[in-house]
C-alpha cells in the first residue's frame, strides 16, 4: 500500500511518499495512524492529535472508522485552506 | 428545461485570464441572462507577507473539484460552470482561484458560484504556507472554523460525502 503526506504533515514526517505493508490487525484508518504513530519521532509529530489528521483513501475523503482493504493509496494531510 | 451542463476543471500552475474564461462559456450562446465569477486573489496580510506557496494533491485535488462541480451542476440550472485553481509560489495581487457559473437567471450562477467556492475551501485538497517579507518560509495556514460552518447553510447538499 502507498501513503502519501501533504503539508505540514509530509514534512513532519520527512517524506512525501511510502511503501508499506500493513500489519496483522491494522484494518482501519484509525489503526493505520496509531501504529504509524510508533514508527519514530517525526510520525510521532506528525500525528500527535490525529484527531485533526484528514485521511483520503484513492482520491476521496475518508472517516478514520473507514476500511482499509482494498486500498492502493491512502493520503494523510492536515485540514485544507486552498481557494 | 436544461440539461446538467459538464463543468471545466482546470488544477495549473499558470495565471489565467478571467475574460477568456467567462467567454469560454458565453460566446455564440443567447440563452444565458448571468454570468458570476469569484477571484481569490492572495493578499499581503498588511504587507507581511512576501508570497503564498500553495501546495495541492495531484489528480485528487482534480477530482475532488469536479466532484463539487457536478453536484452543482446539479444542483442549479446552469449553462456552464468553470472552476480554475493555481498552486506554486504565488505572490500578493495574483490570482488563486477562479470561478465562473453562467445561468439563464442570476440566483442559479450567484448561488451555484458560492456553493462551489464552501466547499472548495474545505474540501478540496490545497494547502497553503507563507512566506514572509522578513524572515524567509513561515507557518502553514491554519484552517479556519468558519470555512466549515459555512457548509451548514447547504445542509443536506453535501458533495462529496465521506464514505
Amino acid at each position: 500500500m502507498k501513503l502519501v503526506y501533504f503539508a505540514w504533515v509530509r514534512e513532519r514526517i520527512g517524506r512525501n511518499e511510502e511503501e508499506i505493508t500493513l500489519p496483522g490487525g491494522v484494518t482501519t484508518v484509525a489503526d493505520l495512524l496509531d501504529w504509524l504513530k510508533s514508527r519514530g519521532e517525526g510520525y510521532e509529530a506528525a500525528l500527535a492529535r490525529p484527531e485533526v489528521i484528514r485521511v483520503a483513501i484513492d482520491h476521496e475523503h475518508v472517516m478514520h472508522s473507514a476500511p482499509l482493504a482494498g486500498a492502493s493509496e491512502v493520503a494523510l494531510f492536515p485540514p485544507m485552506t486552498g481557494g | 428545461m436544461h440539461g446538467r451542463c459538464a463543468p471545466l476543471v482546470r488544477v495549473q500552475a499558470e495565471d489565467f485570464d478571467l475574460a477568456a474564461e467567462v467567454r469560454r462559456l458565453t460566446e455564440g450562446r443567447t440563452d444565458i441572462g448571468a454570468v458570476v465569477t469569484f477571484s481569490g486573489i492572495c493578499r499581503d496580510e498588511d504587507g507581511r507577507l512576501a508570497a503564498l506557496m500553495l501546495e495541492h494533491y495531484p489528480g485528487m485535488a482534480e477530482a475532488e473539484i469536479m466532484r463539487i462541480a457536478r453536484e452543482a451542476a446539479g444542483r442549479w440550472p446552469l449553462t456552464g460552470l468553470s472552476v480554475i485553481h493555481r498552486y506554486g509560489l504565488i505572490k500578493p495581487g495574483e490570482n488563486i482561484v477562479l470561478v465562473v457559473a453562467a445561468a439563464p437567471h442570476r440566483q442559479a450562477a450567484f448561488d451555484a458560484a458560492s456553493f462551489l467556492m464552501d466547499f472548495l475551501k474545505s474540501r478540496a485538497p490545497f494547502w497553503k504556507k507563507e512566506h514572509a517579507l522578513h524572515g524567509g518560509e513561515g507557518q502553514w495556514v491554519a484552517a479556519r472554523e468558519a470555512d466549515e460552518d459555512a457548509l451548514a447553510r447547504w445542509a443536506g447538499e453535501e458533495p462529496a460525502k465521506a464514505r
